[in-house]
């Protein structure tokens, strides 16, 4: 069931299997709809996924699996938690979630950014990359699970471990940027040491990282609603890869 | 140094080098007659084995620097070269082969892991070898290719599980049952998934405008697809593997079917590393990564942990690409390929391809190699064997990779199941690659698995493809022939079709794996 007012189409999810769902909304697209409210949604998978262009999709409920996987362009914010794999592959929108990510968060994005109000799973941002000027960018309110970042090649990771529902937990899980080789990962405060991948340390941040992060965290607040300066009340550190050839001297030629 | 004289010296830093520079695996005999000191060889070798000696005014060689790709002899004008193999002077040892002597000094000078390229050339059972193919004589007569029509046209896709047909009794009648997207090849043969990185643009070009003339596919590997071949979509499968290069909205929607590329044949377990000395600008482009930055894939995907994780990523591809193409997951052959195979199609793969240990890599630990995985033939008939048990066959189409060397190889496998093969090694060496194995080094003399300009160009590209497309319609030639003469006018007769098959000096659990007779029986 779909009503259409000025421009934005208003679409039920009830009830609705993902399939149909999302073939709704390419129909949609085809005729020339760029803005679109869904409510109810309950676990629906793979909305957005695929879509080109300036679309905007605001979300009431929960959205399942691969939300914007491959997407280039949309905006989209949702009401609500998500399921994993937000942004699986995406190449460039933005997505704000007022509520809690999953695990996979933003596998392989090459570009646009993530904002996540609250926690996150394992797995977040692995093999982000940037190219030319897409540079994109994670950020996380609360806490993350294991392998943050893990194979990082390129963008930011911004972990602010401030709104989450861990209280016990540490600011992210085992392994925080395994392997990465490009990209930087900033932490609002400390991260323990036993925490981080092999062979990396974090670092205070520099002014010019001090201007980045500003830079995102203002928008972050402004998307979320949140106090920008309660945010830089604390020191942040940086993560960056000891290598951008992490792997380069290990082999000999048979 | 002490004042030996010249000759001495020479004799003397010779002895004082280390093992491995004195025992090394090519020697390069230069007949001193033929020479005529042009240097031709000095340039071709990108090893720099050969040398202008300024003092003595000639062109030298050292041995030690040849991997044997035998570039050198292959343009010397005047046929003054030969490379040959160094016999071994050890004590002759049938435990410790050369090979690992050899290994053991180099790993002990560097700790490194070793490194390997193309497909193990380990003496492992092949099994095509051991299969013979049936003929008719007398009754069912043998058909004639030439003089009759004799179809190889094969459909990749999952099919459904009945037709409906509408028939009201006056028109013919019509099919009711939607068929899901297929990949129509004009012969079962297609170009393996080899990464453009990997092998460089002219060869991608290449395999792309043969597989459009011969209007089969080729697989464009992990590294996604330059956007200038985007034109030979049709032809094209696309890879999408865990590091996720070039992978875009554009890529998935370019070509003829999506492929997940979950393992691999020569390095099950292993993910993939271009160095960052194979990114150049163009690489970088289609890859869409940094110049000369690595390009890492990891094992697994990290989206996918469980089958019905690989379930969520085919249709989130389907979804990418509105369900216009099919998608195939591509496996290496394992110990428990077939019950792996049987997950992957009820996770709604339409197309599963099975890759044998013997298949190439660009680069690869020389210990997964040679000792992870099986081989493509028991893999291939326990696939097809448990995909039949469970009566999902026809769910999806499976393609046979890792190792076919020969329409014959081809035939076979498609008798003990495969609806079509890929071929990558076979269509390196159509290209003039002469199993070097030295593909990590980024330096293939004849211009193959390098994207250095001055080898690269080594390869024309309207060359190239011209003898890709002689190789796969003499294939397709021979395959009629072999069908012809098993009375079968029809690839689609011989798919899974075993009676066709005898194995010769096979164990009964080898004949029971693959599925057919003893010869003579
Ligand atoms: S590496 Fe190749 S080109 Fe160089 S000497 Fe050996 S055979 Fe000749
Ligand atoms: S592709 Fe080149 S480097 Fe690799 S085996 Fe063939 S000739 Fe050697």
């Amino acid at each position: 069931m779909s009503t259409t007012t000025t421009s934005t189409a208003v679409l039920d999810a009830t009830g609705q299997y993902y399939k149909e769902f999302n073939e709704q909304i390419r129909e949609l697209v085809r005729q020339g709809v760029t803005e679109f409210r869904l409510d109810n949604v309950n676990g629906q998978r793979y909305i957005a996924t695929g879509l080109e262009g300036d679309f905007i999709f605001e979300i009431n409920g929960l959205p399942g699996q691969d939300l914007a996987a491959f997407t280039r362009g949309a905006r989209i914010r949702v009401n609500g938690n998500v399921q994993d794999g937000v942004g699986n592959t995406m190449d460039d929108g933005k997505i704000v979630v007022d509520g809690m990510g999953g695990d996979v968060v933003g596998y392989a994005m090459r570009g646009g950014a993530i904002y996540i109000r609250t926690d996150v799973g394992y797995r977040v941002g692995i093999h982000m990359k940037s190219y030319l000027d897409r540079r994109p960018t994670i950020v996380i309110g609360g806490k993350a699970g294991d392998f943050l970042g893990e194979y990082m090649a390129g963008g930011i990771i911004l972990l602010l471990g401030m709104f989450s529902d861990k209280s016990d937990a540490p600011i992210t899980g085992r392994g925080l940027g395994t392997g990465m080789h490009g990209g930087v990962i900033y932490v609002r405060g400390n991260v323990p040491e036993h925490q981080l991948g092999p062979g990396l340390r974090s670092r205070p941040v520099t002014p010019e990282d001090m201007q980045v992060i500003e830079g995102i965290v203002r928008d972050y607040a402004t998307e979320l609603n949140l106090d920008a300066e309660e945010i830089f009340s604390e020191s942040f550190t940086k993560i960056r890869p000891f290598s951008h050839r992490p792997y380069g001297n290990m082999y000999v030629p048979t | 140094m002490p004042q030996f004289p010249n000759i001495l010296c020479e004799v003397l830093t010779v002895l004082f080098q280390p093992i491995n520079k004195n025992y090394h695996e090519f020697i390069i005999e230069r007949d001193k007659d033929r020479c005529i000191n042009c240097q031709v060889c000095v340039r071709q070798c990108s090893y720099e084995a050969h040398y202008w000696d300024d003092n003595r005014q000639k062109v030298m060689h050292d041995n030690s620097k040849c991997i044997g790709c035998h570039r050198c002899e292959a343009l010397c004008p005047t046929a003054a070269l030969t490379i040959r193999r160094t016999p071994s002077e050890f004590r002759p040892n049938a435990n410790w082969r050369p090979v690992f002597l050899q290994n053991i000094y180099k790993q002990a000078d560097t700790g490194g892991v070793l490194l390997a390229g193309m497909g193990s050339p380990v003496d492992i059972p092949v099994y095509w070898d051991r299969l013979l193919l049936d003929a008719s004589q007398v009754t069912n007569p043998s058909i004639d290719p030439l003089r009759e029509p004799m179809e190889l046209r094969t459909y990749l896709g999952t099919k459904p599980d009945r037709l409906k047909l509408l028939e009201n009794g006056q028109e013919p009648p019509s099919l009711q049952t939607e068929i899901a997207p297929q990949i129509k090849l004009d012969t079962p043969i297609m170009f393996a998934a080899m990464s453009f990185g990997a092998i460089n643009f002219n060869l991608h070009r290449a395999m792309a405008r043969a597989a459009t003339e011969l209007k089969t596919a080729y697989n464009t590997g992990e590294g996604g697809l330059h956007r200038s071949l985007f034109k030979y979509g049709k032809h094209t499968i696309v890879q999408v593997a865990s590091g996720r290069f070039g992978v875009h909205r554009d890529y998935l929607n370019a070509g003829c079917g999506i492929e997940i590329k979950i393992g691999q044949g020569a390095k099950p377990g292993i993910g993939g590393h271009l160095p960052g000395e194979k990114i150049n600008d163009k690489v970088s482009e289609t890859r869409m990564i940094p110049i000369g930055s690595d390009a890492i894939s990891p094992a697994p995907h990290h989206d996918i942990y469980s089958i019905e994780d690989l379930l969520q990523l085919i249709f989130a591809l389907k979804e990418a690409s509105e369900y216009r193409v099919p998608v195939s997951v591509k496996i290496a052959a394992v110990h428990n390929v077939a019950a792996i195979a049987s997950g992957v199609v009820r996770a709604g793969a339409d197309i599963i391809t099975v890759d044998g240990m013997r298949g190439g890599t660009g680069a690869a630990p020389a210990m997964i190699r040679d000792n992870v995985g099986i081989p493509i033939e028991l893999a291939l008939a326990a696939v097809d064997q448990r995909l039949r048990d469970e009566g999902i066959r026809h769910k999806a189409s499976v393609v046979a990779a890792g190792g076919i060397r020969c329409a014959a190889d081809v035939v076979k496998a498609i008798a003990l199941g495969a609806d079509a093969v890929y071929i990558g090694t076979a269509t390196l060496l159509a290209v003039g690659c002469t199993l070097c194995g030295r593909c990590y080094t980024g330096k293939c003399p004849w211009g193959i698995a390098t994207n250095d300009p001055r080898l690269s160009k080594r390869q024309n590209p309207d060359v190239a493809s011209r003898k890709l497309v002689n190789l796969v319609n003499a294939w397709s030639h021979e395959i009629q022939e072999m069908l012809g003469g098993m009375g079968l006018n029809s690839i689609e007769s011989l798919r899974g079709n075993r009676d066709k098959l005898r194995g010769i000096g096979l164990s009964d659990t080898e004949l029971d794996i693959l599925g057919v007779k003893h010869a003579g029986r």
